[in-house]
């Protein structure tokens, strides 16, 4: 017979081991193709696939021959960085009139703007090449920057709204008979109380900018082509090589990894600020 | 000084009336208690002085000023709230401290003023803290100290003590009444617990349905109560009350048939009354007494009795079915079922008219 101790203790392992599987299984193609990046050509395509072979740097070294990386990088970067600050900008004061002023027809422009996010992009694709053509904005930064603060919009206000909503309406209030005007309100308060959920929401922003491809492909060639566009360029026109396309990849994926890896804890704690408050 | 004058104040919201046409002066140091049931307008009627919320219609002025459209950081009144609403992101003493910062005070008065606040309230060893490595009882002195450090003209409370547990509550409400002597302060408190505004204040206001029903000091309204509702509401346990009839008027007062059965005069009457009329009967259960021989004028059936060691509380019932209290010593109690003959000392009765309104004795009414 097994004591209420045991079975606690098979059960813990059995979950612990259940969580492992599933953990390598996300994680799996991610470490095929940092794998595939310093493999050979031959190599890649063996079959059955190699786990063991020689390393090689020959693909990140034709990369920065062919193409210039920090190029990309700095356009990615500089794309995300600025889109996710406008969005911000925008989505804080939408956020705060819609969680501490709220009307009759607060949730239903909620709604709304959620509901813009099930609209297949392609679907507007041609009005906003022409929009962006006829402003000479085609292959500029200010036309991706643009797009992705327009498409991350709802989302952001979205979670930012909830994050508000989480505030007791007392604690501004009695902001407000200590003497603070709005500004003060939002800066010396609001956004001190929910830095975690706005540097969540910042989070994944960034992740959304950075990982966009369809606009990026679409608007832009040399000048302002971000990452994706740089892994897409690899795929083409001399077909197939996919030790070096995995080595674009991962070079295309490694900053935000990096960058999500170190503020993880920051991620976690703000996405689930609401439970622990 | 601080003279806070309200006048024909209202307030709606979507269309409902919430504060209906409210006139009220509240003198300079005075404790000003609002007490009603839940939705009586107590708490909005406290917003609207803060300027939390917009008024409708009517003024309200603050030692002649008018402060009705003036923002609430320049009204010159400190709110303590009910859930202590302190900013989680700040210290004890940055709490504190903020007002001051945000209008700009020199930082050696600011250090002053909060080390002032902090030695009153026992805060000393907590400035360094944030609020929630304080108990219930340290975030509320922490609220009470935010505002004391502002030194407004009035302090407005509301339902501050709601969510300690019991016996904090009584200790910290000895406190704010020792502050109040102390600071000689003018504050304005709103509770739904009677035992509050009776111990606290200098002057209650029960409303009721957005309504001043009665102002006056608490033992006025609990001797006094001009209506049926400031009887039934002040008082615990409650008036137990009595339906009839008026069988007879004179002069003197009026003799009263009650459904139970009972006929009694009383030394009440008012220039309406007249034979036939409904009344109420009001009678405290302090004055309910057990009859001696002879001098039975109510038969009652004995319900449970709750045993509080000092007193002892009977439930009874008329024959026409109305629920009484009797308060008698600690030592006795009633037996479930039991017969009981009770003596009304008409002295201590309240008779209320048809509307509601207390019939005044006829000594009081000629005077």
């Amino acid at each position: 017979m097994m004591t209420l101790k045991q079975s606690r203790r098979l059960q813990s392992v059995l979950l612990g081991s259940l969580s492992w599987v599933i953990a390598a299984l996300i994680f799996f193609p991610i470490f095929w193709m940092v794998l595939t990046s310093f493999k050979t050509e031959i190599d890649a395509f063996a079959t059955p696939p190699q786990f063991i072979f020689t390393p090689t740097l020959e693909n990140y070294l034709h990369i920065q021959e062919r193409s210039d990386y920090f190029h990309f990088a700095w356009n990615s970067i500089l794309i995300s960085f600025s889109a996710t600050i406008l969005c911000l900008l925008i989505a804080v004061p939408a956020a705060y009139s819609m969680a501490f002023f709220e009307t009759k027809r607060t949730k239903g422009t909620l709604l709304w703007m959620l509901s813009t996010k099930m609209l297949p992009p392609v679907g507007v694709l041609m009005p906003i090449y022409l929009l962006a053509k006829t402003f000479g904005l085609l292959d500029s930064r200010i036309a991706l920057i643009v797009i992705y603060t327009l498409i991350n919009l709802p989302i952001v206000v979205w979670m930012i709204y909830t994050y508000f909503k989480d505030i007791p309406g007392e604690i501004l209030e009695a902001s407000r008979l200590d003497g603070a005007t709005t500004r003060q309100e939002i800066f010396k308060v609001l956004i001190p109380i929910c830095k975690g959920g706005l540097a969540s929401t910042a989070l994944l922003s960034l992740i959304l900018c950075w990982n966009e491809a369809f606009w990026s492909l679409n608007l832009t060639s040399s000048n302002a082509a971000p990452l994706t566009a740089l892994i897409a360029s690899y795929s083409s026109p001399e077909g197939l090589f996919w030790a070096k396309l995995s080595a674009v990849s991962t070079l295309a994926c490694a900053p935000i990894l990096i960058f999500g890896w170190i503020s993880q804890k920051q991620l976690v704690r703000g996405l689930s600020f609401g439970a622990v408050k | 000084m601080a003279n806070l004058t309200i006048r024909n104040l209202q307030k709606g919201f979507d269309g409902h009336q919430i504060i209906k046409g409210i006139d009220l002066d509240v003198k300079d140091r005075e404790f000003v208690v609002f007490v009603g049931p839940s939705g009586c307008g107590k708490s909005t009627l406290l917003r609207l002085i803060a300027g939390l919320e917009d008024v409708t219609s009517g003024s309200i002025e603050l030692d002649g000023r008018e402060i009705t459209q003036v923002t609430p950081a320049k009204r010159d009144l400190a709110m303590v709230f009910q859930t202590y609403a302190l900013y989680p992101h700040m210290t004890v003493g940055k709490n504190l401290s903020f007002a001051l910062d945000l209008a700009g005070t020199p930082k050696a008065e600011v250090e002053k003023k909060v080390a002032e606040a902090a030695r009153i309230l026992e805060l000393g060893p907590l400035l360094e803290r944030k609020p929630k490595q304080l108990s219930g009882g340290q975030r509320q002195r922490v609220a009470i100290g935010r505002a004391i450090v502002r030194n407004p003209k009035i302090f407005l409370f509301d339902e501050p003590l709601s969510n300690l547990d019991a016996a904090l509550r009584v200790q910290t409400r000895l406190e704010l009444s020792r502050l109040h002597k102390e600071l000689e302060a003018t504050m304005i408190y709103v509770t739904h617990d009677q035992v509050e505004a009776m111990t606290l204040a200098d002057k209650v206001v029960v409303l009721n349905g957005g309504r001043v029903e009665q102002v006056g000091s608490p033992l006025e309204l609990y001797h006094h109560p001009a209506n049926l509702f400031v009887a039934g509401f002040l008082g615990t346990p409650k008036m137990g009350f009595l339906k009839g009839k008026v069988s007879r008027v004179d002069a003197a007062g009026c003799e009263v048939t009650l459904d139970a059965g009972t006929t009694i005069s009383l030394p009440f009457t008012n220039a309406q009354q007249s034979v036939g009329d409904a009344v109420t009967l009001g009678i405290r259960p302090e004055h309910l007494e057990l009859a001696k021989d002879g001098d039975c004028q109510l038969q009652v059936v004995a319900d449970v009795s709750e045993r509080l060691g000092s007193d002892t509380f009977c439930h009874v019932r008329t024959n026409s079915g109305e629920a009484l209290t009797m308060r008698i010593r600690g030592d006795l109690a009633s037996q479930y079922g039991e017969t009981l003959n009770l003596y009304l000392d008409s002295a201590h009765c309240h008779l209320f008219d048809a509307q509601g309104q207390v019939i005044r004795k006829a000594l009081q009414a000629a005077a």
